[in-house]
């Protein structure tokens, strides 16, 4: 399943498109960056509530296919900046990270 | 006898560039053909490291050394120094002010983060001096 893919079922709205044919291959959630950043795969799908430029950094680096905002929590401008510049897709949705990933366990 | 050799200035209290040293190496390694499992062992200790510097030593360098069998990165501050390398090593200790805990820091996984994906890490810190910081990720075959 594709970012857009994903993004159509979920009912997630684009922030930053950047790749959107990258495939989703898991999922994960969390806020705390150092704990995302040793146990988040490649591929993942990252349900987060932080939207600064710290957490592009996170998904650059831990290879995540995109990250995924809920609650509709923010994202900073400076992460939006950074994600256009480093590829990194970012989307948001009004329901939290609970109810987000019982629905993608259930399309993967 | 390294192959190759990057160097980094880190500014400090910058969070805005926080991780872009980081991001390079990562770039370089994979560009270099190093397989994914060892570029993630030193993207994420590395980066563990190079955001401890912007929290707390006001920035430093970063010099990384890639040899035939190992990649070796030292990280190098004159921040305050660590008191006691021990408790600091400790899982969920952390000294990082609010402002930095609200950007999603401040866990007390820095440390033990570096020494589960590192196969060597030295710490030689004196306070009020600095502290370098030696770490060697071996090169998976």
């Amino acid at each position: 399943m594709t970012v857009k893919e994903l993004a159509q079922k979920l009912e997630l709205n684009f922030l930053v498109e950047a790749d959107a044919d990258r495939q989703v291959l898991s999922g994960y959630c969390g806020d705390l960056l150092s704990w995302v950043m040793s146990r988040a795969k490649e591929g993942d799908c990252w349900f987060t509530v932080m939207g600064n430029i710290n957490c592009v950094a996170v998904a650059v680096l831990g290879d995540c296919a995109c990250i995924v905002l809920c609650e509709n929590a923010v994202l900073d401008d400076d992460a939006r900046l950074r994600a256009e510049q480093q590829g990194v897709n970012i989307l948001q949705s009004e329901e939290n990270s609970f109810n987000l990933s019982v629905k993608l366990g259930k399309l993967l | 006898m390294s192959l190759y050799t990057l160097h980094y200035d880190v500014p400090g209290d910058d969070f805005t560039r926080a991780g872009e040293a980081s991001g390079d190496v990562k770039a370089q390694l994979k560009k270099l053909g190093f397989d994914p499992g060892t570029v993630r062992n030193v993207v994420i200790a590395l980066y563990e490291a190079e955001i401890n510097m912007v929290i707390h030593a006001g920035g430093g360098v970063i010099d990384v050394e890639v040899e035939p069998d190992s990649i070796t990165m030292v990280l190098t501050d004159h921040g305050p120094g660590i008191p006691d390398i021990e408790l600091a090593m400790t899982e969920g200790y952390s000294t990082a002010p609010d402002n930095v805990r609200s950007l999603g820091f401040g866990a007390g996984m820095g440390l033990p983060n570096i020494k589960k994906y590192t196969d060597e890490m030295v710490i030689d810190s004196t306070v009020g001096v600095g502290t370098v910081m030696k770490l060697r990720v071996n090169i998976k075959e």
